[in-house]
Parts: structure tokens; sequence; C-alpha cells
């Protein structure tokens, strides 16, 4: 997926959005880890285009909330959960890049309810590969693409939010979670 | 990516990738302690023991608060309340210890060497939390994560250590920690509180305080040990006091930018007048704050990821 096919996948999860909550209100993104916030962000700036309000953005790692912290021999450097509103009776959508097992999500879940009880929790996800583990299901999903176990799908995208892209590679050391 | 070893025993084994590590994990984690509900369940299930064969506030509450924040079971066992005194050594403790499956023992003790004696002995991670005058390298961790977040970089900095280094095991730590992460360390304090040789640790040394004030970045004073004080190593509590202890009026001299640090508890009026301990340059309570931090990171990397 070229930038243009992920501006469009995140077009199309804007307007979803905006359809489903008929306006706005009270509505709250939060990403999983860094790649999640980016992601969150180029919503939001759609999002602000289109209505002219600024959505919050918040972040949260979910490796503290992981059900394989003591089975995984690399684990990524933690980064700061960091919420800059408050989740209770707000709508929060957690925005993640790609959705797999659905283990990721179960422990952000997990996260966020830790943080306050919110109104309602939605999954926007610009990627969905397959392979599901758990009952869990994304509400808006920008893509889907087939995959294999022995494949990864990647996000690349810079901090300045200018070049993005999604590659999918062979990956045969790739370890199921 | 983790730390190369099962245990935490010194800071002078560590590399500077691990220290990097410990740091940055540690600062992830401190936003944990300031949430309406201050936990997590990370490392549900998991068992640690403090085993403290010395005194101690606030490293024991903060190993038990950082175990529990990670929702691991922590039990402290303390030498006057426990079989210790019915004569059991220690290697024979540690062992029943192990016996019951813990995953980390957190020991102090006052014989330099006893955590390493453990760690070889155990199969669980052991944490060094103060062994005699040797090291107490969570101190250092968080001295160094205080340092980094008031100053940004350690490199360059010059950190003047002051007091009796002899005896000091938060000294010996610092210096390594220091050191390795590029700080310009001196030392000071009364000839007899110097060990020989230090400076083969890449340090300076200083025997007047006055003249390193102006030129220090931080500050960190030691505590008079009163209870290792027997040697007679320095005329009076209130000779050390004029020539080391630390008053407003000295630092009149300091830049305006310095940070007193102590590792607590503080003899207040010998090596650090009540102005200065409360001031505005103190960051002493900042030091148990990142303390917390630091532990809880260190439980967290030694827990997760043993590949299996």
């Amino acid at each position: 997926m070229d930038k243009a096919a992920v501006d469009k996948a995140l077009e199309h999860i804007s307007r979803q959005i905006i359809q489903q909550h008929k306006g706005i209100d009270n509505l709250g993104l939060v990403g999983i880890r860094t790649k999640g916030r980016y992601l969150a962000q180029l919503i939001a700036s759609r999002i602000k285009q289109h209505q002219g309000v600024e959505l919050p953005v918040g972040t949260i790692d979910t490796s503290l909330y992981r059900d394989d912290v003591s089975v995984t021999p690399n684990r990524p450097i933690l980064c700061t959960t960091q919420v800059p509103f408050a989740v209770a009776d707000k709508k929060v959508i957690l925005v993640d890049d790609v959705l797999y097992t659905g283990r990721t999500i179960r422990a952000a879940l997990d996260a966020l309810m830790d943080l306050g009880r919110s109104r309602a929790i939605e999954l926007a996800v610009l990627i969905d590969r397959g392979h599901r583990e758990l009952p869990i299901k994304a509400d808006y999903v920008g893509c889907e693409i087939p995959t294999t176990v022995d494949e990864t799908i990647k996000l690349i995208i810079d901090e300045g939010l200018k070049h993005y892209k999604v590659v999918k590679l062979k990956d045969p050391t790739a370890k199921k979670w | 990516m983790l730390l190369n070893s099962k245990d935490f025993l010194e800071i002078k084994q560590l590399t500077v990738p691990e220290i990097e590590l410990i740091l940055s994990t540690a600062e992830s984690l401190k936003e944990i302690s300031q949430r309406d509900i201050k936990k997590v369940p990370t490392l549900r299930g998991k068992t640690i023991i403090n085993l403290f064969y010395e005194v101690s506030t606030r490293t024991r509450t903060s190993f038990e608060i950082a175990g529990k924040r990670m929702s691991a079971d922590v039990v402290n066992i303390s030498t006057n309340s426990s079989s210790v005194l019915k004569g059991e050594g220690l290697k024979d403790t540690a062992c029943n210890l192990e016996a019951m499956k813990p995953d980390i023992i957190v020991i102090r003790h006052p014989a330099p060497g006893a955590p390493h004696m453990l760690a070889s002995l155990l199969d669980c991670s052991v944490i060094n939390a103060g062994d005699g005058a040797h090291e107490h390298p969570t101190q250092a961790m968080l001295d160094l994560l205080t340092i980094r977040e008031k100053k940004g970089d350690i490199a360059g900095l010059q950190v003047a250590i002051v007091g009796d280094i002899t005896h000091s095991r938060v000294a010996r730590s610092n210096i390594w920690a220091l050191t390795k992460m590029g700080a310009k360390v001196t030392v000071v304090g009364p000839k007899t509180l110097i060990p020989p040789y230090i400076e083969q640790l890449g340090v300076s040394v200083s025997y007047r305080l006055a003249e390193v004030i102006p030129k220090a970045d931080v500050l960190m004073i030691l505590r008079i040990q009163l209870e290792r004080q027997h040697g007679g190593f320095f005329p009076s509590l209130r000779e050390y006091s004029k020539l080391f202890g630390l008053n407003l009026e000295k630092l009149k001299a300091a830049k305006t930018d310095v940070l007193i640090m102590h590792p607590g508890p503080i003899n207040r009026g010998v090596e650090l007048d009540p102005e200065v301990a409360d001031g505005p340059y103190s960051v002493i309570l900042e030091q148990v704050t990142n303390g917390l931090a630091v532990r809880m990171a260190l439980i967290y990397l030694l827990l997760g990821g043993v590949d299996i």
C-alpha cells in the first residue's frame, strides 16, 4: 500500500466515524503505542477538516497488560501511556495499525479500563490481516489484506507524518503471539 | 531488549545500554503512580521476597510498593523477627526461601558480596538492595534518573559526592554509574574518610568543600553513618558539620541551577542544614519518587522476558 492508498483508507475510516457518531461530540482517540498514535493524529486531522472540531488524542502502551510478558524473549522498550483527557464517560476509539490475533486489543481494553470507565470503546484499524485468536472485531477497517502466518504487515511512518506506506514481508522467524 | 543477567547485583557490571534501558523503562512506568488506579496486572502470579538484614524505610517500602503496583505478591522478612535470631545462616535462610519458589529475592546485608553469593546459589533473580560498604545499585539508578530528568544529559556534568566515601555504598555505586554515563565526579570529605587510591575509579579528590561548590552541577551529600563512626575518623560531629556540612552560607557560591541530592535518611544539621534540605535546589523527595519507578522497571525487566 502506498501513501495514496493509506490516505484513502484513513479517509474511509474518518468518514465512517463521523457518520456513525452523527457529529463527534464527546469522542476521544487513543492510539496503541507510537504508530497507533500517529494514525490517530492523522484521523483527527481529517475529522477536523470535515467537521472543524479537533478530537483529543492519547497514547497507551499495552505491554504491561499482555498475557505473554514472561514468554516473549524480545519486548519493545516501554513507551509512556499518555491520555490527556478524562476517559470517564467519553466514547473512546482505539486506533491501531494492524489487527492480527486480537491479543493487543484485549490488552488495550484492560489498559483503557484502568484509566476510567468510558461510555463506550470502539476499534479502528488501518489493516485487518485476519487470523484472530480472540473474539474481537474492528468497528472501522481501512483495508483488509489477506495474509499467511509467516508474513508480517508493517506500517512504515515518520514522526512528521509526511511519509508513510504499508509493506508485506515474508518473515519465517515471525513468532506467533 | 533485555538485561544481560538474571540478577541485579552491582553497577560495575552493567553496560551503558543496560543502564539506559532501565532508565527509559522507569520513565515510562512513572505515569502509573500518578493514576487513580495505581496498579497494572503485568506481574500477576510472581512472588518477591524482601530479605533485609539491616534496617531500612525507603528502600524496603519502595521495593514493596514497586512489586505491588506491578501486581506481584511481596513478602517482607526482617531479621529481628525471623529465624536469623535462632542462629540460621544466610545460606540456609536463602535456600529455605527458595524452596517456596519466589521469583525475586531482594537482599540487604551488612556483608559485601552477600547478594553475589545468593545469586550463584539460587535459580531465582537476586537484587542487591545494599551490601555493606560495597554497592547500593538501585540508589545509583534512581540518582541517574533524577539527574537526567533535571539536567537532560548526564555526560559532561560536574558531580561532587560529599562525605564519608570510605563507608558509603551509595558513593561506590554512584561513582561507577556516573563515570559510565560520562559525568566528571569529584569526591569530597575529610582525608580519613576518603579511601587511598580512589582516583583509580576515575574520580578526582578534594579535601575542601568550598573549592568544589562553585563548579558543581550536582552536590550529592552523603549521610554521616553514625553507626560506622566508632573509629575516630573526625574529632566531632560539630567540626564535621562546620567543614563539610552544607548550609545556606556555603551554598551562596554554588551555580544557580545546582541540584542538592541526598540518599536519606538525613542527619539534619550535620551534613545538611534543614534550610538546604527543604530548599529550592533540593530534589531529595523526587529521588524517592524516582526510586519507586526504577525498582518497578527493574523487577519488570528481570521477571518479564525469560526465554522459555
